[in-house]
């Protein structure tokens, strides 16, 4: 098992600490809810120990009350400038799922055209979910909704619906269209990552989309050393996200460039 | 621009200390979130 394996499975571990929650149902309460990771991991898993990002992001617009989510944004551009999408690619338990999905022996949907025209959905995805519609219903009917964590979200139904309504027969009872709609998504992300390397980070994730716009200034992550670059574009070639260039907006900082550069011009960024 | 973007996670952040934002993250996180279960 390779470094990166190990922080990944080190990360899901050190999030969902509250092991006892897999077989009582219950969610942690403790004060450690008070912080963010970095990471996308819900935080009504029962075994999360720390709160989601997003689903943070989203309760100042939601309800209500409207509030600027200062300390959630100022966490968010935070873990941007240090760590940008090495979040995505080292510390994301989502990210971990599925890539071992990847992982099943099949024939496999390679980057192309398509799915770099497809990164691009996530901007209006994360716009739409995160902002404006919490914001719409808060205008019309005076309460905001969490919308991504209600409509879309995978992470949610598979870390947190999945066990909860297993354990929790009231939970159950109380199932409708909107779970359905949600395993659907759920099923169909886990499907297709069978087949496509990472599809969520790549084409829905709103945290990959925010920590993509800090790859370059980021103060860890992966660099070019220009001088040595020989544009023997092998970088590219090995990459299995939708890079066009080493450290840029789709890079997970994965590492895997720097196992194949002849050159050795790529490296991670020391202090 | 970088300077620019630490200055304002700074401002951000103690704002947000200030403000006791961190109550509400937790109110949310420690609750069920019906949401993102799928119920609510």
């Amino acid at each position: 098992m390779d470094k990166r394996r190990i922080v990944q499975f080190l990360t899901a571990f050190i999030y969902n600490g509250n092991l006892p929650g897999f077989v009582n149902g219950r969610i942690w309460q403790g004060n450690s809810k008070q912080l963010c990771v970095p990471g996308l991991n819900c935080y009504s898993c029962p075994g999360a120990l720390s709160a989601c990002p997003i689903g943070s992001l989203q309760s100042f617009v939601s309800g209500v009350g409207l509030r600027f989510p200062f300390y959630v944004l100022g966490l968010l551009i935070l873990f941007g400038l240090l760590l940008g999408r090495l979040v995505c690619g080292w510390f994301c338990p989502f990210g971990l799922i599925q890539e071992l999905l990847y992982k099943i022996p099949t024939p496999k949907i390679h980057k192309n055209t398509l799915t770099l025209k497809l990164t691009y959905l996530k901007y209006p995805i994360g716009i739409l979910f995160i902002i404006i519609i919490p914001l719409a219903f808060f205008a019309w009917e005076g309460v905001g909704i969490p919308a991504f964590c209600k409509f879309i979200c995978p992470a949610g139904t598979l870390e947190a619906a999945i066990p909860l309504i297993t354990l929790n027969a009231d939970l159950r009872s109380s199932l409708g269209l909107l779970f359905g709609w949600k395993f659907l998504l759920m099923l169909f992300t886990i499907l297709i990552s069978i087949f496509i390397y990472r599809p969520f980070c790549r084409f829905i994730c709103p945290l990959g989309a925010w920590y993509g716009i800090y790859n370059k200034l980021s103060l860890f992550g992966i660099q070019v050393d220009k001088v040595k670059c020989n544009g023997c574009n092998h970088c590219i070639k090995v990459c299995k996200m939708d890079c066009q260039e080493v450290a840029d907006r789709e890079c997970i900082n994965c590492g895997e460039c720097l196992k194949v550069c002849p050159t050795k011009a790529i490296s991670f960024k020391k202090l | 621009m970088k300077k620019a973007l630490w200055f304002l996670a700074i401002v951000f952040l103690v704002s947000g200390l200030y403000q006791k934002d961190y109550i509400a993250v937790l109110q949310k996180a420690a609750i069920i979130c019906l949401e993102c279960v799928g119920i609510g």
